[in-house]
């Protein structure tokens, strides 16, 4: 092997590794959407979610110099507003997708009011130190949130109550549970998950929150999760894909491939496209719950 | 329309007392927002330009929802077509006056409608769902039209990103409603606006095929065995649907700034989601909530220089909470609309 060989490969590594560490944030969000989906919730707010948390984790994050603290508040936010928004959708019995789309605003206008009290400015919040911030530990998080989640689906009661909720509700409600206590526990984690998700672009991908700086992560993370048709490892799969493009898309910027420079912007678009062919049955066959979305009835 | 509008006054109240957390009173901020909204002709005519901008949207949403669609897609719609009526414009710099607009109406007409007419034919031939397609075709036409501006039609006289502009062939000189109004960027395509929604509620409440539409949104099996061409309607609804979207280019490309800016549009297709929802589809009650939605867009842009806490980001406050509480409020409306599916 000549030098040139080695530092390809590397290049192709740490181009892998840059990958799996932009995937995170859709894997946290597309697992937080998963459980929403599958107990029979359409997840729009996710977006939002990840807003609040990637805010609430560089805060705090900042505030008391500790990635975990940040980590576990921006957790908390999450769910404080994932209840606001089951309030809505299971109590008040809201549209799932107006409300959701509602609740994106609302947290684009909140932030930057709460951050103009904090900090008198709605840019970016303050840097955190090099040293205060996350290494690796999200990503490992998210890979074993993946096993615990696919575990608790497939091994165990509760896990098969959720899939029953997003299915056929009639029939878990005759077996003496309520697929609307279902459906409020999946929304909570759904919300603190994705926040989570947020969290590790302002703890993790970089070091501070800067306005809108999801840009389009919350629906990635839907779309990986339509593309992983539902499950949690081809959702990650999906995502890991989408975490891949984005690292080609830095790769290839001003880099033109045979003499043709490859337009940023329709790298961006990759993911909707693949989205877009997965559920119109081109790449494989997407299904939805049967329930999802028809949770008023 | 009286519960939405209870709604809408329940969210604006909830939303100002937000203010007090920044040491505000509410009732002062409301006052801010009145101002701003219609304090001057020119003021009054921003608040017109958001206006026409949410009808269109508005009522792309709820021509699609009387089909038994949802168009969550009229902001990619909206910006495809108006791409193409500033290509269409770069394209013949030469043609005489009313043609050119004609011509440039059409391009956007068509842009919209076909951009739309794709998602509905997925969900109708494949079964994909139209709120995830058409979610997916707004991320699609942002990249595209960005690209397309920077890279193909830029401005070369200028940093900014935003596509050459329009040869003066495309623009209406002497405009009365601009003359009224201080030179605002409300222009005639706010008569255009007022039309349509009169034009959308002639065509549901007096012709046959708006009542085929209807009878197809309220129930698409029961259309079906009464011998509707249930799957041709709903395709003709949500090109119409889309093509309305694309009436925004008439607003924003032909009536203001007569060359395409990235990120021109204030959400005004999410916006329009609310203002479908409020005037609960009925297209001449769309234009009141489309008009207290736009003053309410306009009146927030003014915080940020008249306090010192509180910044133009507080719209979306107050659009997401009124979206939350008219929704509430809309709760047998839509039981109604979704049992139908």
């Amino acid at each position: 092997m000549n030098s040139e060989d080695i530092s390809n490969s590397a290049l192709i590594l740490s181009m892998i590794y840059a990958a799996f560490r932009l995937s995170t944030p859709l894997i946290f969000a597309g697992l937080g959407g998963f459980l929403s989906e599958r107990s029979g919730l359409v997840q729009i707010g996710l977006e939002g979610f990840m807003l609040i948390g990637a805010f609430a984790g560089a805060c705090i994050g900042y505030q008391f110099s500790s990635p975990w603290l940040g980590w576990f508040f921006a957790f908390a936010c999450g769910v404080f507003f994932a209840a606001i928004y089951a309030t809505f959708v299971i109590r008040l019995k809201t549209n799932q997708i107006i409300t959701g789309t509602a609740f994106n605003l609302l947290v684009a206008g909140v932030i930057p009011f709460l951050s103009k009290i904090l900090y008198n400015s709605t840019g970016a919040t303050p840097t955190i130190d090099l040293a205060f911030r996350f290494q690796y530990e999200p990503l490992v998080m998210a890979i074993l949130l993946i096993f615990i989640l696919q575990f608790w689906f497939q091994k165990t009661n509760s896990g098969l109550w959720v899939k029953m909720a997003g299915e056929n509700p009639k029939a878990l409600e005759s077996s003496g549970h309520s697929p609307n206590t279902i459906r409020w526990v999946c929304t909570l984690l759904c919300g603190g998950l994705a926040a989570l998700g947020g969290a590790s672009l302002s703890l993790y991908l970089s070091s501070s929150y800067s306005p809108m700086m999801t840009s389009g992560r919350g629906f990635m993370a839907l779309a990986a999760l339509i593309f992983g048709r539902w499950r949690p490892w081809s959702m990650a799969l999906a995502a890991l894909l989408f975490g891949l493009a984005d690292v080609l898309q830095v790769q290839l910027q001003g880099h033109p491939v045979m003499g043709i420079e490859i337009p940023v912007q329709l790298i961006q678009i990759l993911p909707a496209v693949i989205t877009i062919l997965a559920l119109s049955g081109l790449v494989g066959r997407s299904q939805a719950p049967a329930a999802l979305g028809n949770t008023e009835k | 329309m009286k519960n939405s509008l209870i709604g809408f006054f329940i969210g604006l109240a909830v939303a100002l007392s937000f203010t007090l957390f920044a040491g505000e009173n509410p009732i002062h901020i409301g006052w801010i927002l009145t101002k701003s909204a219609f304090g001057s002709p020119y003021d009054l005519g921003l608040t017109l330009y958001y206006t026409a901008g949410l009808i269109f949207t508005g009522l792309s949403v709820s021509v699609a929802f009387k089909a038994g669609l949802f168009n969550i897609g009229a902001e990619g719609q909206l910006l495809i077509g108006s791409l193409c009526a500033t290509v269409a414009g770069l394209l013949f710099p030469n043609l005489p006056f009313p043609i050119s607009v004609c011509v440039a109406t059409l391009a956007a007409i068509l842009g919209g409608g076909l951009w739309a007419l794709f998602p509905a034919w997925l969900k109708i031939y494949r079964g994909s769902h139209e709120v995830i397609v058409t979610m997916m075709m707004n991320l699609i036409a942002a990249g595209l039209t960005s690209w397309v501006i920077l890279k193909v039609i830029p401005n070369p006289d200028s940093q900014n990103p935003e596509s050459a502009l329009l040869s003066a062939n495309y623009i209406f000189t002497n405009d009365p409603i601009k003359k009224i109004l201080g030179d605002s960027p409300a222009s005639w395509a706010l008569v255009i606006a007022l039309l349509c929604s009169f034009l959308v509620w002639y065509f549901f409440e007096k012709t046959k095929w708006g009542y085929q539409v209807q009878v197809t949104g309220a129930n698409p099996f029961a259309a079906d065995r009464a011998g509707q061409p249930t799957k041709k309607l709903q395709l003709i609804s949500f090109f119409i649907s889309g093509a309305l979207a694309g009436g925004v280019a008439l607003v924003e490309i032909l009536g203001n700034s007569g060359q395409f800016k990235i990120g021109f549009s204030p959400d005004f297709g999410f916006i329009g989601i609310a203002v479908a929802l409020m005037a609960r589809n009925n297209p001449l009650g769309l234009v009141v909530s489309a008009f207290l939605m736009g003053a309410l867009h306009k009146g927030a842009s003014d915080l940020d220089f008249e306090t010192t806490t509180i910044t133009r980001d507080f719209s979306k406050i107050i659009q997401g909470t009124v979206i939350l509480f008219i929704s509430v409020q809309g709760y047998a409306w839509f039981k109604r609309k979704k049992g139908s599916k």
